[in-house]
């Protein structure tokens, strides 16, 4: 028998990894697949599946003697309500769009008491650092003189509830 | 000691096995502060020296310190009376956790507790927020003297960024502190706080992003823990305040202590040693007291020159000529505190109330300023304008490469006129901006159609923060120094920073509105 003598490794027919390099390898990469993953899995838990948020729809009875232009706030809610003098019906959201102070309401519209934002009666911006105006929300009449509104649909302004 | 010369051949008598019982229970204490000190008491160099690096505390600082360094006009201990106002707080705060509840419903009440029900309780409040108001200032006055004298520079810049990084956490605890009583202050305090985090909206809104990409909504949501704020924003501000970020500060003060030492100590001037005069005759002969061999101790020092005949660089035993001085800051600090607390009570305003904001709803003093800036753009005030001041903060050691000045009080070209003369330009760009966007408005009022990212980036915050950065690049220019820039644009941005706390403290009223004084405030 003859043996051939070993061939130097070559391009062709590299030298195989061995046995326990590959083994260390898949080791060491599948421990940090499984720490990345990991870690991204825990980044998960700052924002819990299930978050607390009490309803903002309500039902609202305006009183009768509320003029046309002057503000109703229902108690415990973020929104101030208008009858107009043909009789709609409109919600006005009082959370700045600035930093979330609640605005007062003033007879020029609102003013926010924590960075200076005035808003025309309309909602719309007409000082200061607010971005935006202030939202109407949807309002919908279910009985007589009851409404339904609700905080987390914005409608565009001028939106009204007939009676 | 007395004990039995050894020329006596026979050992001597023990004593009865109860006499040395008793006699080993009386050296107790002494033997323990023996064994405490390991070297012995510090009565020379050498014991000195290890009774510093024999600590595993005290042996943050260099066993010997340079007599520059133990000046008062070189630090005038405000790193030390900083660090005092943290252990009070921390020392403070620890016993207010025995009965605060950080639970919305409880929490008001609770701090009502310590202040009506538990013996002393309100006293050890009135340390807490008089220690934490101590630090705030402390911090930002360190921070000066190290800018003015220059000592940031190399090889301390690294130490200077630590610094920063502790003046954020310091402003975070303070913010995150007065969250937890939950009154009108914690309440809206909590609002604003979430919607500044939540302001890159502005931007995401005007371009139509927000649906798709809310980095604002998530910084918003990861504080409150919650769309609402509730129970679950509390915890979170509550597990900031007493463990995430006094843990970063302790380690972030240790590595601060630690690199003053590895970086050679305080900053001096190069020729600090013929300034201070001839060498004390204590500070020489060092370790003169201990050896009766003869030793050679061969030491690699850095330095341009010889040190020969100075004791090793001019320097004092730490041992007591540094710790009797920090020791002095810290009774000093401490007895302030106390006497604050005696005479002045921390606030504790109505239990929050979703429905109605105080009008003016103001923040904290050192925040004032920051509430100002806000009172024009949410972004920019709350999170534009202070980015840029850290960030050109953390830059100053890395682009300022230049020596002159280092360790002298408005070292560097210039020199103290140029910080005089920019003090007046500084004063007079931010109430000049001040008084025209009090008198005149701002573009909203002018133009009410105006898109919003206009008046994000161009409102009074941004233009004087401009005018501020142009002074500075005509400074640069002009004394052909980035260190006489620096020196324009800190004092600069220090004296934008006081006016704009006076004007948000004292010249703000409801809605905001500009009043020369309270008494002019419309009754509602």
């Amino acid at each position: 028998m003859t043996t051939t003598p070993a061939a130097p490794p070559s391009r062709l027919e590299p030298e195989p990894v061995s046995r326990r390099d590959l083994l260390g390898w898949s080791a060491l990469g599948t421990a940090i697949v499984a720490l990345v993953l990991a870690v991204f899995g825990a980044a998960r838990l700052p924002r819990a599946a299930v978050v607390r948020a009490p309803s903002r729809k309500f039902k609202v009875s305006l009183p009768e003697a509320l003029l046309p232009g002057e503000a109703y706030l229902p108690p415990g809610r973020s929104a101030a309500l208008y009858r107009d003098a043909e009789g709609g019906v409109y919600a006005i959201s009082r959370v700045c769009t600035h930093l979330g102070c609640l605005v007062n309401t003033e007879a020029d519209g609102f003013h926010c008491p924590c960075h200076g934002s005035r808003f025309a009666p309309d909602g719309a911006v007409v000082k200061g650092p607010a971005p935006q105006g202030l939202p109407w929300f949807e309002v919908a009449r279910v009985g007589p003189d009851t409404y339904l509104v609700d905080e987390s649909k914005t409608v565009p302004a001028g939106t009204k509830a007939v009676a | 000691m007395n004990q039995a010369t050894s020329q006596n051949p026979a050992p001597p008598a023990r004593p009865p096995a109860l006499r040395r019982f008793f006699h080993d229970l009386a050296a107790v204490p002494q033997r323990l502060r023996a064994s405490m000190l390991r070297g012995g008491a510090p009565t020379s160099d050498r014991t000195r020296s290890s009774f510093v690096f024999g600590n595993l505390f005290l042996h943050l600082h260099s066993v010997r310190v340079h007599r520059w360094t133990l000046r008062w006009a070189t630090t005038w201990g405000l790193g030390i009376m900083a660090t005092s106002g943290f252990f009070l707080t921390l020392a403070t705060g620890i016993l207010l956790m025995f009965y605060y509840k950080p639970y919305p419903a409880v929490a008001y009440d609770s701090i009502k507790d310590i202040h009506f029900v538990v013996p002393t309780g309100q006293f050890i409040r009135n340390i807490h927020r008089w220690a934490a108001q101590l630090m705030v200032v402390a911090v930002f006055l360190h921070m000066a003297r190290v800018f003015y004298t220059a000592a940031y520079r190399a090889p301390r810049e690294y130490n200077w960024v630590i610094g920063m990084a502790l003046l954020v956490v310091t402003l975070g605890l303070s913010f995150t502190g007065y969250l937890l009583p939950w009154d009108q202050l914690a309440y809206w305090a909590i609002t604003i706080g979430a919607n500044i985090a939540q302001s890159p909206r502005e931007i995401t809104d005007a371009v139509g992003l927000t649906p798709y990409f809310d980095p604002g909504g998530l910084q918003r949501f990861l504080l409150l823990g919650s769309d609402e704020i509730g129970e679950e924003a509390l915890i979170r501000f509550y597990l900031l305040h007493v463990m995430i970020l006094p843990l970063a500060l302790a380690m972030l003060l240790g590595v601060h202590f630690w690199r003053i030492r590895k970086d050679g100590g305080m900053a001096r001037p190069a020729d600090a040693d013929a300034r201070l005069g001839p060498t004390e005759p204590r500070t020489y002969p060092v370790f003169r007291e201990a050896p009766q061999k003869t030793y050679q101790l061969a030491a690699i020092v850095r330095g341009r020159t010889a040190a020969v005949g100075d004791g090793p660089e001019n320097t004092l035993p730490a041992m007591p000529h540094l710790f009797y001085g920090e020791l002095g800051v810290f009774m000093l600090v401490v007895a302030l505190c106390l006497a604050l607390s005696l005479v002045s009570d921390a606030p504790l305003k109505e239990l929050a109330n979703p429905a109605v904001p105080e009008n003016p709803a103001k923040a904290p003093w050192y925040f004032l300023g920051l509430q100002e800036l806000v009172s024009y753009s949410a972004l920019m005030g709350g999170i534009g304008i202070p980015t840029i001041v850290v960030i050109g903060l953390l830059l100053i050691p890395y682009l300022d490469r230049e020596t002159e000045g280092t360790g002298e009080w408005f070292g560097g070209p210039g020199g103290l006129p140029l910080v005089l003369a920019s003090a007046a330009f500084g004063l007079a760009a931010v109430i000049a901006v001040e008084a025209f966007a009090i008198r005149f408005g701002w573009i909203r009022e002018w133009f009410p159609g105006a898109p919003q990212l206009l008046i994000t980036f161009v409102n009074p915050g941004t233009v004087l923060t401009a005018i501020y950065a142009l002074y500075s690049v005509h400074l640069v220019r002009r004394f052909d120094s980035t260190r006489a820039g620096a020196l324009g644009l800190f004092t600069c941005f220090l004296c934008g920073f006081v006016v704009l706390t006076i004007v948000g403290t004292y010249f703000r009223g409801p809605s905001w509105e500009f009043y020369w004084s309270p008494s002019q405030w419309p009754v509602h």
